[in-house]
């Protein structure tokens, strides 16, 4: 599938929890519901933190994957985040 | 099943036991779904040093960034985290923390020598801030912005001399009463 266009970046390599979630979620309430956010981490907790945030906040995981040391998260936010 | 079509149902005498369960497991889960308590967290936070400050913002901060309303009570020696000069002064000693990984075992008589808290301290610092964790100040900025309610124990207060302006801006002073009345309405509660 490839990957969808992302309204935003967000890069939060190089910093550890919680700081992927908490600079997610304050990056998130200024997007509209359907924009995508990128997120870049280097915490391997991410791994299982954003996406576990994203079904806790009603934003959508759309797609994950790692590019070298890099984890990429593409997250749609919903209608009701 | 609607209400109209419950209230026709009762009226008609034709509600089964199979309705019955099903109705009463719908409204369970849709209690269970609406419950305000499991998006409420709230963490005791009593120690003061520079390692445990991290525990109850770290998680304050998290859960606020997940949508539940988070509260943090700080009592006794984690008052001194909502200080406003808790983030340069925090200090950790390694003198009978022997989980606190050192460079080489070092015995707590020669780490209780003057001067030693300070090396062990910036040393965790230095750690820290190479790996990218983030800092103190950086921690409690971001419990403010999310909403995070920053409660200071009015007793240790008393106790311990300090006054309403050695805190930072935006902390609620607390009692047990009150912080109580909180805590019973928040599935998470945690002690730190």
């Amino acid at each position: 599938m490839p990957e969808p266009h992302a309204d935003r970046l967000l890069d939060c390599r190089r910093t550890l929890c919680p700081m992927p979630v908490v600079r997610t979620s304050q990056e998130m309430r200024t997007l509209a519901p359907g924009q995508v956010l990128k997120v870049l981490a280097t915490d391997r907790g991410a791994i299982v933190d954003i996406p576990a945030w994203a079904n806790d906040t009603g934003n959508e995981l759309v797609d994950w994957h790692e590019d070298g040391q890099d984890l990429v998260f593409l997250i749609r936010k919903g209608e009701e985040a | 099943m609607t209400d109209d079509a419950l209230v026709a149902a009762v009226g008609a005498g034709s509600l089964t036991e199979a309705d019955v369960r099903r109705i009463v497991s719908e409204e369970l889960a849709r209690a269970l779904r609406t419950d305000p308590a499991s998006k409420r967290a709230v963490i005791i936070a009593s120690k003061g040093t520079l390692d445990w400050a991290y525990p109850p913002l770290i998680l304050a901060s998290a859960a606020a960034a997940s949508n539940m309303e988070a509260s943090i009570f700080f009592t006794f020696y984690g008052l001194n985290i909502v200080r406003r000069d808790f983030a340069a002064t925090a200090m950790v000693s390694p003198t009978g923390n022997p989980a606190m990984p050192m460079p080489v075992p070092m015995a707590d008589l020669f780490t209780g020598l003057p001067g030693m808290r300070s090396v062990a301290t910036a040393m965790m610092k230095s750690r820290f801030k190479k790996k990218g964790v983030a800092g103190l100040q950086e921690l409690i900025d971001a419990c403010r912005e999310l909403g995070v309610h920053l409660m200071a124990c009015t007793m240790t207060m008393e106790v311990f001399g300090f006054s309403p302006d050695d805190f930072i801006d935006g902390v609620e002073l607390t009692g047990a009463g009150a912080f109580l009345s909180q805590a019973r309405r928040a599935h998470l509660t945690l002690f730190v």
